[in-house]
């Protein structure tokens, strides 16, 4: 079984691998969007030494590995499973011998996988010719933030499958979709550090899963959460790890139920 | 023409019976159009909450850019929103269909993914820009109005220049995907003032992908800036010259184009 989604993750990643457009176009996305960042924070900044808690060297590390670990976290899956009820091609899944969620996870990690290599590894050396980065001082930071990362990875995966699974219950939910990807942006400190938020907004979002996918591993790269806090922050992710598994199970238990092949 | 526009209500007919048959959906996506315009907002007025000043522009300034902006924005996407052209029309093959029939091309690959609910920015973008305008006490002149509406089309013609001409790289190359998502993310740049970024970034905004015609430099005018009014001058120019160069690709892909032979 593990050697079949194995295989899953590399079929993807060789998938991937044969739009070569696409991965040159990826890179220079990511480089001009952590490029128009930086000089946009950098005005914001405009010679204060710190805001909300962090110095510019922080922010200038913190935008810039946002952007790469989005490379990895993110992935269309929710879109790709609308696709396939819609098609009807849903059926057809659920009759063969492997579970359907687990196959579009294995597939959102061989795109992640790819990403991380090709983009973001190749878009960070060349951030950091032109922007004065520092990188984690220890081979510990690394792993923490790595860990944190791939935990990330699982939180955003099981909400992009949740947004995904409730296509069987509303036939098209394109605008919900898209909508979540704002939302995940936004409250996940892809564009805006959590802590700059207000704190009537910082108390809400510590109730909601969105943090973990950015915010942590980022804070952690950046070093603005010592190593004592990181052992808590990785605990909060994978709490919410878990707790997001009930209402997918629940969902998807019913959705099966629910299914209504519209053609196909 | 005259068929283009009788065409353009049948569309549009069309597009209300799809769209309301799954209601959900429909509504699901002026929810998400509505988001997607306040979380730039919610940047805006979070960081200037830690900042008096970004550069030397105020945040009302900045919110009445970025109203503006909204507006030219989501008339493009309106008319403009095959974003999927390559998979849709050069993969699929359906741009064979196209070809066959009598209207002019371009306009028959517009109207089928026109996105009439589009026209809701235009009402952010109004709200946004009069709620700035209240903040600053901005005062207009009569001819105002009509510099505004001419200056909206011609950031609309940089739009659909600099669109139409990605997508007619389709024609050109075999890969699967473009690079729509690519300068989707550069478009955003152009809402904020030039003078933030570094010399290359604002040559870019400028001259080769020219989205500080669709935001900053229109609205410099209004907000009384006059070391920026040569550009806001510019502004036909450019939506003329862009949107010419697009149509100009365009018909050289079709030309070159030799069908997906699916």
């Amino acid at each position: 079984m593990l050697r079949l989604y194995a295989e899953l993750i590399r079929i993807r990643f060789l998938t991937l691998l044969a739009y070569r457009v696409n991965y040159y176009s990826g890179i220079i996305i990511y480089g001009i969007n952590i490029g128009a960042y930086y000089f946009l924070w950098n005005a914001i900044y405009s010679g204060q030494q710190t805001l909300a808690g962090m110095s510019v060297e922080q922010m200038t590390v913190y935008v810039s590995i946002a952007w790469m670990s989005r490379a990895f976290y993110f992935n269309n899956i929710d879109f790709e499973i609308a696709q396939d009820v819609r098609e009807g091609k849903v059926a057809i899944e659920m009759i063969r011998p492997y579970r359907y969620l687990s196959v579009k996870t294995a597939q959102a990690l061989g795109e992640g996988l790819f990403r991380l290599l090709f983009f973001a590894v190749p878009g960070m050396v060349m951030v950091s010719l032109f922007l004065p980065l520092t990188f984690p001082p220890t081979v510990e930071v690394w792993g923490i933030y790595a860990v944190s990362l791939l935990l990330a990875f699982i939180i955003n995966t099981e909400i992009n499958l949740l947004t995904g699974v409730i296509t069987f219950f509303f036939f098209r939910n394109d605008g919900m979709m898209r909508a979540k990807r704002v939302i995940v942006d936004l409250l996940s400190g892809l564009i805006l550090p959590i802590s700059f938020f207000p704190g009537w907004a910082q108390a809400v979002m510590n109730w909601l899963p969105f943090q973990a996918i950015n915010y942590y591993p980022s804070m952690i790269f950046a070093g603005a959460v010592g190593p004592q806090q990181a052992g808590e922050v990785i605990a909060l992710q994978a709490i919410w790890t878990a707790v997001l598994l009930v209402p997918l199970a629940v969902l998807w238990r019913r959705a099966r139920r629910n299914l209504v092949v519209q053609g196909g | 023409m005259l068929q283009v526009l009788r065409l353009f209500t049948d569309y549009l007919s069309q597009y209300f019976k799809t769209r309301l048959a799954y209601r959900a959906d429909f509504f699901g996506e002026l929810v998400s159009n509505l988001i997607f315009e306040l979380i730039n907002l919610v940047f805006i007025i979070v960081v200037f909450q830690h900042v008096p000043l970004m550069k030397d522009w105020s945040r009302d300034e900045i919110i009445f850019v970025y109203g503006y902006f909204l507006i030219p924005y989501a008339l493009f996407s309106m008319f403009f929103s095959f974003w999927d052209f390559n998979e849709r029309y050069i993969i699929r093959g359906e741009m064979d269909r196209i070809l066959t029939r009598p209207v002019y091309n371009l306009a028959q690959v517009s109207l089928e993914s026109i996105a009439p609910d589009r026209i809701f920015g235009v009402i952010s973008g109004l709200i946004i820009m009069g709620y700035a305008t209240i903040k600053l006490e901005l005062s207009f002149a009569w001819y105002d109005l009509f510099l505004f509406i001419g200056l909206v089309i011609s950031s609309v013609l940089i739009y659909a220049g600099v669109y139409t001409a990605i997508a007619a790289i389709s024609f050109f190359s075999d890969s699967r995907t473009g690079i729509s998502p690519m300068i989707w993310n550069i478009q955003n740049y152009g809402r904020y003032p030039v003078d933030v970024y570094n010399g290359v970034i604002r040559f870019i905004l400028t001259w080769i992908l020219p989205f500080a015609f669709v935001g900053f430099y229109p609205s410099a005018y209004f907000l009384r800036k006059e070391e920026w009014y040569t550009y806001t001058l510019l502004t036909p120019v450019m939506g003329i010259a862009f949107f010419a160069l697009g149509l100009f690709i365009w018909n050289w892909g079709i030309k070159r184009y030799q069908g997906a032979g699916s």
